[in-house]
């Protein structure tokens, strides 16, 4: 165990429905006008937040939530970093969705974000659960795998290399890769292209 | 021969003739499909290997412990919106680049593409502009600049400077980083901690992707293009179909496709939620490296060729999954709604909720919502305030040649903001030369410089209200094109042209029929 090992978040949930929500909308682009990420968990959603006043991130009693709780493809479009460094800096620990768009799952590894995917059924008990009571408190278990909420165990998927990066504290991987140091060399000496295709 | 052996085999094993065998080999789609769909998996140990695979072997450095890939790099492209907190975090670190050779940055996202005189008008333009300048002195990488009459967009410089070669992987903090598949490389968008990967170690923590091989059949109709042929992909697999995925691109339709077209399906990957897409290199794809800036030359250049030739998928090659697509049945594209996968054939009425999955119906609904489109209405008809011609997907020269074969003595109509945005610094040399902005001006469209622009809007080129945009880029989420409540729809260059001059969406076909 070191100190980056994350096997295990908790908190309240705030529930963010509908499929296909692209980072663009998580943080539009002119907050990507900057050199550093601090600052961006106030922008989270903002243009969705302004064209809806009943907008989660909008209602008082998800304020203090951890978790967030989304449909299918969460975080599709842009690989902006940007967008899960904003949720993280308004307050998200971990998220938990119905499916996840790639870049944007391996961006909150990078950060040590845990998600979780979870079935559809599943997915909507817990969007049931939050919006029911924004009190109650969600455990999620990285080394087993499992969600629970209400003294309920809900099963949840997470693919075992991220789980283990987590679990074992290699999530921020540039120490590991530079671990391998002298086969990069030796690979990249075995590149035609790095060396002028010449035999 | 022992391969081509094997395959006789297989068919006569499954078709009982030996008859239609070489047609059976010119139809890689017939073989793919048969094996895919066949019942009988004694062959898979058998099959050959795909280009990911064969990509994927050659640069995988190790198995990481988590059980992830830990996958060589060959080519980084930086530019200044997604690298900036990884420099700072390499400066925290101590590190240096590791490959700062295998390394290329330039600027795209927030250039004004107006008048790029410094210091730029947007003081955090500027910021982030010397951010990047600074970075790339302090870790020596080399800086295609405003100044150094190379700068573009990083997915357009790469091809045309011949850094995109086939078999070779690329990483850049930027998700249309797909494009740069249509060469045969291994392209994946990354974000900004992986940025700090790459550049530390040149390497990434990956996992493989399954493999869908997408055949695109027959012939195009006339007035149909390449990306007509990527928006009916998504429309047809959908926008999350692709998640899991790396699509490879075949059949006919692609085959025959010129390597810019080649770069606008593979740009659109993402949209349809694969991280990367690409196709295997051929004739089209040597012919245009050769005797570009950074490709091999001379002698070095024939042996790269065979390499190349090589890093194709193996004809007997495994697929995890194979679509077809039927090309003469592709129309015009134009979507209609907040996603890339939301489109119609341009002759076509806008779809019912209640004749989609149950699935997508809410989104559907949330769709036509913020359009302020109504099921059953035609997009044809359908009024603009704005043309954009430019962005990674179509900033090429082909593609301001089809638009400007559409434009020449004509006029923008009243009204319409029109403005063409070449890809690149040499896109825009190219077309000057060809006299195509003086058409473009003279048609009314604004002649600007090169950058992503209202692509997404991070530079003042940006959509006001609830202006609707017809594009020729890749996104028409909400508020993408700069305004939170704007629309865009999304369309080929040939389309947009036709757009801006008629002032609504309108069949480009009988316009160049006119």
């Amino acid at each position: 165990m070191n100190d980056q090992c994350i096997t295990f978040t908790s908190g309240t949930m705030i529930p963010l429905r509908g499929d296909d929500i692209d980072t663009d909308r998580i943080i539009p682009a002119r907050y990507l006008r900057c050199v550093t990420f601090d600052g961006l968990g106030a922008h989270a959603f903002e243009d969705d937040r302004n064209q809806n006043a009943s907008h989660p991130f909008n209602q008082d009693r998800f304020q203090g939530a951890s978790i967030l709780v989304v449909g299918k493809n969460f975080g599709c479009g842009s690989s902006r970093e940007h967008a899960p460094q904003s949720l993280k800096r308004w307050g998200i620990n971990a998220i938990i969705g119905k499916s996840f768009a790639e870049i944007f799952f391996s961006n909150c590894l990078a950060m040590g974000l845990p998600c979780f995917t979870v079935d559809d059924k599943n997915g909507e008990r817990l969007f049931d659960f939050a919006e029911d009571d924004p009190s109650v408190e969600a455990y999620m278990d990285i080394v087993k795998s499992v969600i629970r909420v209400h003294g309920e165990e809900i099963s949840a998927n997470i693919p075992s290399g991220t789980q283990k990066s987590l679990t074992e504290g290699s999530w921020n991987a540039t120490a590991v890769l530079l671990e391998a140091e002298v086969e990069t060399q030796k690979l990249a000496a075995s590149l035609p292209y790095l060396n002028n295709f010449s035999a | 021969m022992v391969l081509i052996e094997q395959l006789r085999q297989f068919h006569i094993d499954y078709f009982g003739d030996t008859v239609n065998f070489l047609l059976f080999i010119r139809t890689r789609l017939s073989i793919r499909g048969t094996l895919r769909n066949s019942k009988t998996y004694e062959f898979q140990g058998k099959m050959g290997k795909t280009l990911l695979d064969k990509v994927w072997d050659a640069h995988s450095v190790r198995q990481l412990p988590s059980g992830q890939t830990q996958l060589f790099i060959g080519l980084h492209l930086v530019h200044e919106v997604t690298s900036p907190q990884a420099f700072a975090m390499l400066r925290e670190l101590g590190i240096p680049v590791k490959f700062p050779d295998r390394t290329l940055a330039t600027i795209d996202h927030i250039v004004p593409t107006d008048s790029q005189e410094r210091p730029f008008r947007d003081h955090l333009a500027e910021e982030m502009t010397r951010s990047l300048t600074d970075s790339c002195r302090e870790f020596d990488i080399t800086f295609y600049d405003l100044y150094s009459g190379q700068q573009g967009i990083v997915h357009v410089i790469g091809p045309e400077k011949g850094l995109t070669q086939p078999g070779i992987t690329i990483a850049c903090g930027d998700s249309h980083t797909s494009t740069h598949g249509a060469f045969g490389a291994i392209a994946f968008g990354i974000g900004t901690s992986q940025i700090r990967d790459v550049l530390a170690t040149q390497c990434l923590a990956i996992s493989k992707p399954k493999i869908r091989r997408i055949v695109v059949s027959g012939e195009l109709q006339k007035g149909v293009y390449a990306k007509d042929v990527i928006l009916r992909i998504i429309h047809e697999l959908g926008v999350k179909g692709g998640i899991g995925y790396a699509y490879e691109y075949g059949g006919a339709v692609i085959d025959r496709m010129s390597m810019e077209e080649r770069l606008t399906i593979c740009n659109m990957s993402i949209e349809g939620g694969a991280r990367c897409g690409y196709i295997n290199p051929d004739d089209t794809t040597f012919s245009f490296l050769e005797g570009r800036d950074d490709s091999p030359q001379g002698a070095a250049f024939e042996t790269a060729k065979k390499y190349w030739r090589e890093t194709a998928s193996d004809l007997d090659a495994a697929y995890d999954d194979t679509v077809e697509i039927d090309g003469p049945d592709i129309g015009p594209m134009v979507t209609w709604g907040i996603n890339p996968g939301q489109s119609v054939p341009v002759d076509q009425k806008i779809p019912d909720p209640s004749d989609m999955p149950e699935e997508d119906q809410a989104s559907h609904q949330e769709a036509l919502d913020f359009m302020s489109f109504e099921s059953g209405q035609l997009i044809k008809g359908q009024p603009i305030n704005v043309a954009f011609i430019g962005s990674c997907t179509n900033g090429r020269i082909s593609d301001l040649r089809i638009a400007a074969e559409i434009v020449k003595g004509r006029k923008v109509a009243k009204g319409i903001r029109a403005l063409v945005v070449p890809g690149s610094m040499k896109v825009a040399q190219q077309a000057q030369r060809e006299g195509l902005d003086e058409i473009f001006s003279e048609a009314g469209f604004e002649w600007r410089r090169a950058g992503c622009s209202m692509c997404l809007a991070m530079n003042p080129d940006k959509l006001k209200g609830r202006e609707v945009c017809a594009s020729s880029s890749n996104r028409n989420f909400k508020g993408r094109q700069g305004s939170p409540t704007g629309r865009t729809l999304l369309m080929s260059p040939a389309m947009v042209a036709a757009a801006a001059l008629a002032g609504e969406v309108v069949d480009a076909r009988e316009m160049v029929s006119q």
